[in-house]
């Protein structure tokens, strides 16, 4: 299926968790924040939520700034 | 009675920034953009001695997987991390970028910002009022960039902002305070904090907002684009503290016309 993450087309496999897709890029679930529809999902949560098509994904993170 | 004097009769010597209860012993907030490295910006944050350092939330780079962390240089443990919206435009924007910012770190004091304008960066308040309403509502508690309209920034106090931070100049232009009367307006009229933040450029003016009576400085270019940031960092640190306590210490008055600093009697 294709999701938008990061305002990128990006192609998964069906059955894909918000916890499968950090994990898929190696990201450390305790430096990002994800939202999913503009809904922002808690890391505890993340197993529970599974991706469908056309879903917009932002993960983000810290870094410089004044 | 000076300021110090009044501290001191209520028993205790630290002059230490209180921003939502929590008390911070440097009065110098600093920026980590702009920098060559994370190790000059973590070596800049040393020299300088702030408690804590802005942060921008943005997307993660998903296909650069091993790219070094700003958490990795400086432990948010160590230091406040103060997540800010640079890069909104909208009241929107900034709450949404808040509201993931929380979820990301876990912390509820952040600093508010909405710009107007893309050349002058100057911000809209219009937007940032509406912002702060939203945020302080849901227990954020905002610390908030602004103009230096003494109005807005009473209004702003009014409503919950738990500090008042209004220009010198446009961020990253280092042209130092623009109106002193409206810096020491704000001061006076404020129960919270205020502290300059934007458009420092060099020692003097981070010495004159203290003077001024403000409570602390922000600043991020003003470091990292001089030549020797860990030094200015230090130079930083110094005109903080020393424009505190002359502000403390009450000044002089100014006078027109001389007035000798030597004895005018028993001249040979």
């Amino acid at each position: 299926m294709q999701i938008i993450l990061n305002g990128e087309n990006t192609m998964l496999d069906s059955n894909v968790t918000v916890l499968d897709l950090v994990k898929k890029y190696d990201l450390s679930p305790q430096k990002v924040a994800v939202e999913l529809n503009l809904e922002i999902i808690s890391r505890d949560e993340y197993e529970d939520y599974n991706l469908s098509e056309g879903d917009r994904v932002e993960i983000v993170e810290f870094v410089g700034g004044g | 009675m000076t300021e110090r004097q009044i501290l001191e009769k209520k028993g205790g010597s630290s002059d230490s920034l209180v921003i939502a209860g929590k008390e911070f012993s440097s009065r110098l907030i600093i920026g980590t953009g702009k920098y060559q490295s994370f190790q000059q910006t973590k070596e800049a944050l040393e020299a300088s001695s702030a408690d804590i350092i802005t942060v921008a939330l943005r997307r993660v780079n998903v296909f650069k997987k091993d790219e070094p962390k700003l958490q990795d240089y400086i432990d948010p443990k160590q230091y406040t991390y103060l997540p800010n919206t640079a890069g909104c435009y909208t009241a929107d924007e900034a709450v949404r970028t808040l509201r993931l910012a929380r979820e990301a770190g876990g912390w509820d004091l952040v600093k508010l910002e909405v710009i107007g304008d893309k050349k002058t960066l100057y911000p809209d308040m219009e937007e940032t009022y509406m912002a702060a309403k939203t945020l302080i509502k849901e227990g954020f508690s905002v610390m908030v960039y602004c103009t230096d309209d003494p109005i807005y920034a009473k209004k702003l106090e009014d409503i919950g902002c738990v500090a008042i931070m209004p220009l010198a100049a446009p961020i990253g232009s280092g042209l130092g305070i623009q109106n002193k009367i409206n810096i020491a307006l704000i001061v006076e009229n404020a129960n919270v904090p205020v502290l300059v933040d934007a458009g420092v450029g060099t020692a003097s003016d981070a010495s004159i907002a203290m003077e001024l009576g403000c409570d602390g400085v922000l600043m991020n270019t003003a470091i990292a684009e001089a030549k020797d940031p860990v030094l200015m960092a230090k130079a930083m640190k110094l005109s903080v503290t020393s424009g505190r306590m002359a502000y403390l210490a009450g000044r002089m008055n100014k006078k027109q016309y001389a007035d000798p600093s030597s004895p005018m009697y028993n001249l040979i």
